[in-house]
């Protein structure tokens, strides 16, 4: 069941030989990507959510065959050139990280976020809403919140 | 790894028709938010897969010239959710679209997934219930049609017939054309979680009496209900707090939930008729604003 | 000054990039996977086991039973070592068993190429049992003719009990009221997003290489040596970055089974990673209690006694069993220091998973009684329960009534001023109504905490640093202590940059732990290491500084004493804008001078002998749906004295995640068990109800901080105790808004309902 898929990682073509009974996560983890998390394997976590083509998904949950074609970001690639994202930076600021294992995959959901979200204000149920998939055991989630409101700020209508 | 013992993929509804003819023990594997989970370890009962998650002609809302919706089975609730079909003309169905799981499973189950598992706690069937929906299904034998209702057999049992896909569900303008609807899911976190139970009403008011009122329960029976007794009892009645008082002390009488380890009975039975009173009350609201509004 | 000050985290970068490397993100090549065979009752023993067509299997290297171990029965609780023989952790687990316990113990394990395989492998296995009635209550497993679990126990790991400040009988006569509560908490899993994982290979024909996630590699080294009776020294511990823990990895899970493993296999790498579902069942959860309170009040509502009769439940195995109600017991009586304080206690085995340590240890079972107790105290003598808190909360100067050691700072009482202003407690209880009669009614509540900075004098308190000068003039800084994602490298680095003299970015925190390099340290657990660790971490720091003033010396010609660090450079002590030179300077001149110098290292060892208290307490504004029997989290603060704050960020990041824990306690979380078969119901992630974001309301965290005369910067203890008053609280303003008492974790809807229905409500 072997089959070949290429799709871009972080802004880089790939192309790949894989078990067509493989996740999207296993593939990249297997590949070098392990920002890519597993927390639970069936989709209740979030830790391994990654962009496929601007869309957060959870990779654990997703065939790697699917991907074939598509566009992928994971958190490595979100800093580029040794700069953060003004995501992750934004968590950074904020203390919105403990241990970590959550981190790569909320940034991710966040990224989407305030992609799609620049130039709005937004409301922190708003927020809160579109970080459900993500369980965070250790933060509590106020300091995620703080983040994305970080990140939103400058680019709201008026300022 | 998921565990697996052969896969086909379809890139048109009529070629998983083949390959599920072909593979009569073979599943449909679309959003995988369902099926990939049951896939960690040997599962004999999942054993051939013929996935039809890149079937382009299942994923898209249409609307006919007589104004029924058609809302493709391979749609996911994301895709439901930015269709400005649905969002204009039922948008319960994004209620409860928008209650299941989170936005990662959101991004990639599909409404067909959602009714064909036969989940008696399926988010989207309660507001298809509601809003009447038929399902289309097409197999080795052509096309056929039923009621959603008619659809449940029992739990995790629908009547999707060897070799069939489920391609669309269906709504018909009038079902849903003056009436206005709501669906509250009570569970027992804000999101990532099964309804305890989820209540959809639609109603549709004029010069204050019920002109049709609709009840859809999940998590109350062994499949999604409607509430066709109390249904029937409040057509033409006013609109008021004693049609709601109605409705709360008559909606038990429809269904049939119970006791498990994830609620109980009584806890259930207080549960839904707090929510056939708020929702039908919200509803109501809607439909007399909504005719307001005209 | 660095210390004080929210400099970023030192492991931020690599987190939010995931790079941080975790023990699952490590591999080599030919590394095997090894999976458990769980049984599948509750109770009972294995008859027969037939793992012939497993071992058969194509790509299996091995299959092990029970029959395959080392007849060896070891302790697994994260605790050090005691050289006191009543003090020992209880042994009562081998690595695999035929006497089972609780449903998914461990009875066989398979060692294949692939998860596929081993899958497929352990299907292959054959087993019968012979079971017996599982005991998953307290009334079965104290019946009389109830199965031993352990042999020899009658089901009771230990009774305890002690009375403290005083005879309760004659101060039970003073009182002018005796009112009485019984509460019960739930099994509570702790959920850390990395599920428990290791590794072990062999590096040569003798010595053992385990990478593990855990919070106690120097602990796990000698737990895992003595339950394969091998050298210390031939066993090696790695701690990659960690996933959480919670206490869960405060106890020694899969070590000694991949070195066991590895070991079998002839040094083969393999790898025993968790799953969600085995993991909730297979690790360890927070003990169930059943706390009966006696509370003793004069007239003027001053508390007099406290007295409590606590059942907790460890299940299957000790683990930390044996130390948990008394831990409790100890650190919550200093809430209400001046009331005479006694305790009888039970911890009883069952054939549910086994309980452990899990953040504040004890303390969220023990303080939800009292606080709850305390409540209907203060609503008994009519008094405001934010005023009967202050008037019988503890005050710098009372005296421990267990160790007779005054309590040298205590916050408590500013902590409860500055939570009442932050809620609006006054203003809002003049406002509302007095009685209440809608659908949706608000309530406030308040309860207090206290805690320790880690257990001396029960367990020895031993940290070690060490800091190593580089050629560029920034230190390297090793500790044996653990991050574990509450921020301790980060404190450590500020310290050891506030004591050397040196800008923060100097100093580089080696944050993986190798039991072969690292200083020994007992690891995370007690809210311990910025108390502990800390001042181990100073004093290399202080010995690092004086080294390095004392090359400055002599290259420079200047009395060492004369000199000192300010800016990462060798500055004249009275006239600190005059520099001598750089410590690169002297780095560079130390290393390769060809005349003098050396290397430029300090190290040290500390044993914390003090144990100073934190308080605090959370207050809550919420509504209670009745109909829907929920409850809505309106305003919610938590207020700590943990001393001086270290890293203020940090320190209200640890304070959220905790209150978050918290509320998840007290609303949604819950373990359930089939009280016939002991299946555990929900042990996964959708149907365990850990509260996503939608479920935590926004959070406020405030300090007051006293300067702690014991730690050179003032600090104590703050890790653990954020998740203790919450639920109590939570309890108390939904009393306060519906008259309603619920008396038992969670309170779910579930149990909301079952409570308002008795009380007529719906």
């Amino acid at each position: 069941m072997i089959r070949t898929i290429s799709c871009t990682v972080n802004s880089k073509p790939v192309s790949w030989q894989i078990d067509v009974r493989m996740s999207l996560s296993e593939v990249l983890r297997t590949n070098g990507f392990t920002s890519v998390k597993e927390g639970c394997g069936v989709g209740e976590c979030g830790a391994c959510a990654v962009l496929l083509d601007g869309i957060a998904v959870d990779s654990c949950l997703y065939l790697a065959i699917w991907a074939d074609g598509c566009n992928i970001r994971t958190s490595e690639g979100e800093s580029k050139g040794g700069t953060l994202s003004e995501v992750q930076q934004a968590y950074l600021d904020n203390g919105s990280v403990q241990c970590g294992f959550c981190t790569p995959g909320l940034v991710m959901s966040s990224t989407e976020f305030v992609e799609k979200h620049r130039g709005e204000k937004v409301t922190r149920d708003q927020i809160r809403k579109e970080h459900a998939g993500h369980i965070c055991r250790c933060t509590g989630y106020e300091s995620i919140i703080r983040a994305v409101e970080q990140c939103m700020k400058p680019y709201e209508k008026g300022k | 790894m998921f565990d697996f013992n052969s896969y086909h993929k379809a890139k048109s509804v009529d070629e998983a028709i083949a390959l599920l003819s072909q593979n009569p023990e073979a599943i449909p594997l679309a959003g995988g938010t369902d099926v990939l989970v049951r896939l960690h370890g040997h599962n004999k009962n999942y054993r051939h897969l013929v996935d039809i998650h890149d079937v382009a002609e299942l994923k898209k809302v249409t609307m006919e010239s007589d104004g029924t919706i058609v809302i493709g089975s391979g749609m996911t609730f994301t895709g439901l959710a930015h269709s400005p079909v649905v969002c204009e003309n039922i948008p319960v169905l994004n209620e409860g679209g928008s209650s299941i799981g989170g936005p990662q499973v959101r991004n990639v189950a599909t409404v067909g997934g959602n009714i064909c598992n036969g989940a008696p706690s399926g988010d989207s069937a309660s507001p298809l219930l509601v809003l009447n929906a038929t399902v289309e299904l097409k197999g080795p034998d052509g096309i056929r049609r039923l009621p959603l209702y008619d659809f449940y057999q029992g739990p995790g049992q629908v009547d999707r017939k060897a070799g069939e896909i489920m391609t669309c569900l269906r709504v018909a303008a009038d079902d849903y054309r003056g009436w206005s609807a709501h669906y509250y899911k009570y569970a027992m976190r804000g999101a990532m979680d099964i309804a305890t139970i989820g209540c959809g009403a639609a109603c549709k008011v004029v010069d204050g009496k019920i002109a049709g009122l609709r009840l859809g329960f999940v998590v109350a029976g062994p499949t999604p209900l409607r509430c066709w007794r109390t249904e029937e009892k409040t057509i033409g009645m006013q609109a008021d707090e004693e049609l709601i008082d109605i409705v709360k002390n008559s909606v038990l009488g429809d269904l049939r939930p119970r006791d498990s380890w994830r609620a109980a009975k009584d806890f259930r039975e207080q549960i839904i008729k707090t929510l056939a009173e708020r929702v039908l009350r919200e509803a109501i609201k809607r439909n007399i604003r909504n005719t307001e509004m005209e | 000054m660095v210390v004080g000050t929210s400099v970023q985290r030192v492991d931020g970068v690599a987190k939010v990039t995931g790079k941080a490397r975790y023990t699952d993100d490590f591999t080599m090549p030919g590394m095997r996977v090894a999976k458990y065979l769980r049984s599948t009752i509750a109770h009972g023993r294995v008859s027969s086991i037939d793992t012939s067509q497993a071992k058969a299997l194509p790509g299996v290297d091995g299959v092990f039973t029970f029959e395959d171990v080392p007849k060896r029965i070891y302790a697994t609780a994260g605790h050090p070592y005691s050289l006191d023989p009543h003090h020992m952790d209880i042994t009562d687990r081998y690595l695999l068993t035929d006497h089972v316990r609780y449903m998914g113990d461990e009875i066989a394990i398979v060692v294949a190429v692939s998860d596929l395989i081993a899958t497929k492998a352990l299907s292959l296995i054959d087993v019968e049992y012979e079971p017996y009635q599982p005991l998953v209550e307290a009334k079965d497993a104290l019946a009389k003719d109830a199965v031993e679990i352990h042999k020899g126990t009658g089901n009771v790991v230990k009774a305890h009990s002690f009375v403290a400040g005083g005879d309760l009988d004659a101060v039970r006569k003073e009182c002018d009221q005796l009112l009485e509560g019984q509460y019960k908490t739930q099994i509570v899993q702790h959920c850390h997003l990395e599920n428990h994982t290791a590794y072990a290979y062999m590096d040569d024909l003798e010595r053992i290489v385990i990478v593990s996630s855990t919070q106690i590699p120097h602990i796990a080294r000698r737990i895992v040596a003595e339950a394969l009776e091998i050298d210390t020294g031939l066993i090696r511990v790695i701690k990659p970055t960690i996933g959480g823990g919670f206490g869960n990895k405060q106890d020694v899970i899969l070590e000694p089974m991949v070195a066991f493993l590895t070991k079998k296999l002839d040094g083969i790498p393999v790898r025993l990673k968790l799953d969600r579902e085995e993991g909730m069942v297979g690790t360890r959860v927070r003990h169930p209690f059943d706390v009966k309170v006696q509370i003793g009040l004069d007239q003027e509502g001053t508390v007099k006694l406290i007295h409590f009769d606590a059942l907790s439940n460890t299940g299957a195995y000790a683990s930390h069993g044996h130390s948990i109600v008394s831990a409790g017991a100890a650190k919550t009586h200093y809430m209400y220091p001046r009331a005479v304080y006694s305790c009888t206690a039970k911890t009883i085995y069952s054939n549910i998973p086994a309980a452990g340590a899990m953040r504040a240890y004890g303390s969220p079972q023990m303080t939800f009684a009292i606080e709850c107790a305390m409540e209907e105290a203060a609503r008994t003598l009519g008094m405001d329960s934010a005023e009967f808190r202050l008037r019988n909360g503890a005050r710098a100067g009372d005296k421990s009534q267990i160790t007779k050691k005054p309590i040298m700072t205590c916050g408590l009482l500013d902590s409860i001023k500055k939570g009442k202003d932050l809620i609006g407690w006054d203003k809002k209880r003049a406002l509302w109504p007095k009685e209440q009669t809608g659908e949706v009614r608000n309530g406030l509540g308040v309860a207090i905490f206290s805690y320790g900075s880690g257990t001396y004098p029960v367990c020895v308190e031993p940290a070690s640093a060490r800091l190593i000068l580089n050629q560029d003039g920034s230190a390297h800084l090793q500790v044996g202590a653990t991050e574990i994602g509450q921020g301790s490298d980060t404190a450590f680095a500020q310290m050891a940059a506030e004591s050397l003299g040196f800008s923060f970015s100097k100093i580089h925190v080696v944050s993986c732990q190798d039991t072969d390099v690292t200083p020994f340290d007992t690891g995370s657990y007690a809210s311990r290491q910025t108390y502990v660790t800390g001042q181990a971490v100073m004093r290399t720091a202080e010995q690092l500084k004086a080294k390095i003033l004392h090359h400055a010396s002599i290259i420079s010609g200047l009395e060492a004493t004369l000199i000192t660090i300010s800016g990462d450079n060798i500055v004249i002590s009275e006239s600190p804008e005059i520099v001598v030179m750089s410590v690169q300077d002297v780095a560079i001149d130390a290393y390769y001078n060809k005349e003098r110098g050396g290397q430029i290292t300090a190290e040290a060892t500390y044993k914390a002998r003090n144990n100073p208290h934190v308080f605090g307490c959370t207050f809550v504004d919420l509504s209670v749906d009745i109909p829907l029997c929920r409850v809505k989290i309106n305003e919610i603060y938590n207020i700590h004295d943990s001393g001086i704050i270290i890293n203020p960020l940090m320190a209200e990041g640890q304070v959220h995640g905790g209150m978050a824990m918290g509320i998840g306690a007290a609303l949604f979380e819950e373990l359930m068990v089939d009280p016939d078969s002991g299946k555990i119901y929900n042990n996964n992630l959708l149907d365990y109800k850990v509260p996503t974001i939608m479920d935590i309301p926004d959070l406020g965290a405030a300090f007051v901080e006293p300067n702690e005369p014991t730690h050179p910067y003032g600090s104590k203890s703050l890790g653990e105790p954020p998740i203790i008053s919450p639920a109590p609280a939570i309890r108390n303003a939904i009393l306060d808004a519906t008259g309603v008492a619920i008396n038992e974790l969670p309170m779910s809807p579930k149990t909301i309902f079952k409570y308002f229905k008795n009380a007529g409500l719906i």
